[in-house]
C-alpha cells in the first residue's frame, strides 16, 4: 500500500494522468486549473514524457492531438475561457477519432466571469460546445481520490473509444485538499493504445470499425501512411462527398459510445433503500448534498441522493428508475439550471423535478440544500 | 505494358489523383518540389516523415502525398505538428500551409513555432489570396490588389512572412517561386538539413482567385512575372535602393543561424528531472 498523502484535487488529476500512462501534456495557465499543468510540468520529464506550455488553449489542443496521433497518451487542462477556445478542435478530435483527455476545472462564467470562484456552468457546453453532431463522454469527480480514479478512467475511455473525454471538475474539488491513499500501479487497469490487426498488404483501412465500432487507427511512424482529416471521411480516412458515408459515419460515431452506455455510465446512490424523495447532484456540489441528506435523515425525512459520476452520456435509465421510485426529485447544481433539463427529460413526467440552483460565486451550504429537501418532502411530491 | 514512373511519383498516392486544384494552379509545382527535396535526403523516407497541413487549397496537398499525413484545422497545422514532433522526435515533420492559414488565423502559432525553434520544416504556399474560399484578401495580398473582400483594392499593409519568421526566431528562412522550381526544391532541401524551425515561402500562382481579378494574365504570364521580379539574394543585396521597386523581391536563403532546437533543449529537462 502506498503512503497516505495530503493532496489537492488538481494534483490528484496529474497523478492519475501519469498512472494512466499519459506522457504528453500541452497547456496554458488558467485558474482554477493551473496546478494541473504545473504538476504535469514537474512529473512528466521524470517519466520521460513531455510537457509543453503553448501560446494559447487552441495550440495546446492542437499539440495534444498531434502527439496522440504520434502514439502518446495525452491530456490537457483548462477552465471556462480556455475551454471555449478549444471547441473547434474538440470536434476535430471527435470526427478524426483521436484519443485525448481534456480537463475543465469549472469557474464562474460567462466570459472572464469570476475567475477563482466555483461553478458548474459548463455542463451543457461540455456536451454541445463544438459544432455539429457528435457524442461526448464526461466524468465528474466529487473527491480528491475520485479525481485520481476518474482521470485514469477518462484516459482509458479515450483510448478504448478513440474519442475526446472530458474530466468535468469544478473549483471545489480542484482546490480541495484531502488525505488520500493512491492505488499502486498493480491495482490500476490500463487500456492500451489500439493497434492495427492487419498490414497494408492485407488491405488495412485505418478507419474501418472493429466489432465494437471503434477503428484501430495506426500511430504515425509505423509505415501505414494513414491520412487523418477533420473532413467527413470513409474507412480509408480520405474525404468523400457522399451522403451515405456522411450519414453512416456520424451515426457510427454516436453508436460506438451509445452502445457502450452500460460500461460508461456510472451513478452512485446514498440513503436510497427506503427513500421517498431524492436529490440528484454531481461534482463538488454532491458533497454538500450528502451532508444535507444525512442531516435530513436525522430529522426523519425519507430522502436519499443520486450522484451522477458520468455526466455524459446522460444516465437516462438510472433517472427513470429513480423517478419511478420516489415522489419527487430535487436537482442541486451550481448554475442557473442545466442538468435539471436532462433529469426532467429522463424522469418523463413520472414525478415532479424541482430545482435548487446557485450562481453567486459561492458553494452551497448544507442548510440551503436542507431547506430544499424540506420543501420537497413537505410538498409531498404534489406540484 | 507496365507504366514507367518518374522517380518521385512513388511519393504520391496516385489513386487520390488528379488533384482538386484549378488548371494552371501553382500548388502542384510546390508539392512536387517538396517530394523532390525528400527524395534528395537520404534520411527522409515515406515511413519516417509526416506531412501536416492546415485548411485551404494548399493544405489539400497532404492528401495526395503517400506518407502519414495530417490535414488539421484552419491555422492550426503548426501546433499539431509540434505535438507530433515532441511525442516522437524521430519523425521528420513537414508543414504545408497557405498565406491565410499561416499568417492570419495561424499567425500566433507561426511566431511561437519560430520562437521555440521546434524542428519542423514549414512550406508556405503563398498565392497572395484566400484561394479555397474564392478570393478574399489575405495578410499577404499586396496593398492595392483586388480581392472579393477588397473590391476597390486592398488598403491593408502586407506581411513579409520571411522577415516575420526571422524576427520570431526561425533558424532557416528562404524564399523561392513556382517559376524557379529547382531552386525551390533546393531551398526546401536546405530546410530539411536544419535541425530547428525552417521556413520556406514558395510563391505560387493562383490564376483563378487572384490573377484573373488583378489582370495578371494566364498562368504562364504569372510565372513570367515571378521570373522578372524575383532577384537572387546575392544580387538583391547589391541592388541600389531605387531599383528595389515594390514589385521586386529577394529569393534564396535569406537567413540562417544556429540555435538549439526545442527537442534537444527538452532532453536536458528530462535529464534534470532524473527521467529516463
Ligand atoms: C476557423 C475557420 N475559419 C474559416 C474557414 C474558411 N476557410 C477555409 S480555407 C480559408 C482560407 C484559405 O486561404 P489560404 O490559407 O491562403 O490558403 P489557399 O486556399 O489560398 O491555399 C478559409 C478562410 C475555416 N475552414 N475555418
Amino acid at each position: 500500500m502506498a503512503d497516505r498523502r495530503l493532496m489537492q484535487g488538481n494534483e490528484a488529476c496529474a497523478e492519475g494522468a501519469i498512472a494512466a500512462g499519459v506522457r504528453f501534456f500541452a497547456g496554458y495557465p488558467i485558474t482554477p486549473s493551473t496546478e494541473i499543468a504545473e504538476s504535469m510540468a514537474k512529473l512528466l520529464p521524470k517519466y520521460g514524457g513531455t510537457f509543453v506550455q503553448m501560446e494559447d488553449e487552441i495550440a495546446s489542443m492542437g499539440a495534444i492531438l498531434g502527439a496522440s496521433l504520434a502514439g502518446a497518451k495525452v491530456m490537457d487542462a483548462t477552465s471556462g475561457p480556455g475551454f471555449s477556445l478549444k471547441q473547434e478542435l474538440i470536434g476535430y478530435a471527435a470526427v478524426a477519432e483521436i484519443p485525448c483527455v481534456l480537463v475543465n476545472v469549472q469557474r464562474v462564467g460567462p466570459s472572464t466571469g469570476q475567475p477563482t470562484a466555483p461553478s458548474q456552468g459548463d455542463v451543457m457546453q461540455v456536451r454541445w460546445g463544438t459544432h455539429g453532431d457528435h457524442p461526448m463522454i464526461a466524468l465528474s469527480p466529487w473527491s480528491v481520490r475520485e479525481t485520481f480514479d476518474l482521470t485514469v478512467m477518462a484516459v482509458n475511455y479515450a483510448e478504448r473509444f478513440r474519442t475526446p473525454v472530458i474530466l468535468l471538475m469544478d473549483e471545489i474539488v480542484g482546490h480541495l485538499r484531502e488525505n488520500v491513499t493512491l492505488p499502486t500501479a498493480e491495482e490500476i487497469a490500463i487500456y492500451p493504445r489500439r493497434k492495427p490487426t492487419k498490414t497494408r498488404a492485407e488491405g488495412y483501412e485505418p478507419f474501418a470499425p472493429e466489432a465494437d465500432l471503434v477503428p484501430n487507427v495506426a500511430d504515425f511512424g509505423n509505415g501505414y501512411h494513414v491520412h487523418v482529416t477533420g473532413l467527413i471521411h470513409d474507412e480509408t480516412g480520405f474525404p468523400v462527398g457522399s451522403p451515405k458515408v456522411t450519414q453512416e459515419s456520424i451515426h457510427r460515431l454516436h453508436q460506438k459510445i451509445n452502445r457502450a452506455g452500460n460500461e460508461i455510465i456510472h451513478t452512485e446512490e446514498y440513503f436510497m433503500e427506503d427513500a421517498d424523495f431524492a436529490v440528484v447532484s454531481f461534482g463538488g456540489t454532491a458533497r454538500t448534498v450528502y451532508e444535507a441528506v444525512s442531516e435530513a435523515r436525522e430529522l426523519g425525512y425519507k430522502v436519499g441522493m443520486l450522484r451522477l459520476v458520468t455526466i455524459w452520456p446522460f444516465a437516462d435509465e438510472a433517472i427513470a428508475r429513480l423517478a419511478a421510485k420516489v415522489k419527487a426529485i430535487t436537482v442541486a447544481e451550481l448554475n442557473y439550471g442545466q442538468i435539471i433539463n436532462e433529469v426532467q427529460r429522463a424522469a418523463g413526467g413520472v414525478c415532479p423535478v424541482e430545482f435548487c440552483g446557485k450562481y453567486d460565486m459561492r458553494t452551497f451550504e448544507p442548510p440551503e440544500i436542507l431547506d430544499a429537501i424540506k420543501k420537497m418532502c413537505e410538498g409531498g411530491g404534489a406540484n | 505494358m507496365s507504366e514507367i514512373l518518374r522517380s518521385y511519383e512513388k511519393y504520391f498516392r496516385r489513386n487520390r489523383l488528379p488533384h482538386l486544384w484549378c488548371p494552371g494552379c501553382g500548388n502542384g509545382i510546390a508539392m512536387k518540389a517538396i517530394v523532390q527535396a525528400i527524395e534528395k535526403n537520404p534520411e527522409f523516407n515515406q515511413d519516417n516523415t509526416v506531412i501536416v497541413s492546415g485548411i485551404g487549397c494548399s493544405s489539400r496537398a497532404s492528401g495526395y502525398m503517400d506518407f502519414d499525413t495530417l490535414h488539421t484545422a484552419h491555422g492550426r497545422a503548426i501546433p499539431f505538428a509540434t505535438g507530433v514532433k515532441l511525442a516522437n522526435p524521430k519523425l521528420n515533420v513537414i508543414v504545408i500551409t497557405g498565406d491565410g492559414d499561416c499568417t492570419a488565423i495561424g499567425g500566433n502559432h507561426f511566431i511561437h513555432g519560430c520562437r521555440r525553434n521546434i524542428d519542423l520544416t514549414v512550406v508556405l504556399f503563398n498565392n497572395n489570396i484566400y484561394g479555397m474560399t474564392g478570393g478574399q484578401a489575405s495578410p499577404m495580398t499586396p496593398t492595392g490588389k483586388k480581392a472579393t473582400t477588397a473590391p476597390y483594392g486592398s488598403v491593408d499593409r502586407t506581411f513579409d512572412a520571411c522577415s516575420l519568421a526571422q524576427a520570431a526566431g526561425a533558424t532557416y528562412v528562404a524564399r523561392s517561386t513556382a517559376f524557379h522550381v529547382n531552386h525551390l526544391t533546393d531551398m526546401i532541401a536546405g530546410g530539411f538539413n536544419n535541425k530547428g524551425f525552417s521556413f520556406i515561402e514558395a510563391l505560387v500562382q493562383c490564376p483563378t482567385a487572384y490573377g484573373r481579378r488583378n489582370k495578371m494574365g494566364a498562368p504562364a504570364e504569372m510565372l513570367k512575372w515571378m521570373r522578372d521580379n524575383a532577384v537572387m539574394k546575392a544580387a538583391w543585396d547589391k541592388l541600389p535602393d531605387e531599383k528595389k521597386t515594390p514589385e521586386k523581391f529577394p529569393i534564396g536563403l535569406l537567413y540562417e543561424t544556429n540555435a538549439v532546437d526545442y527537442d534537444t533543449a527538452y532532453e536536458s529537462v528530462i535529464e534534470l528531472a532524473g527521467g529516463k
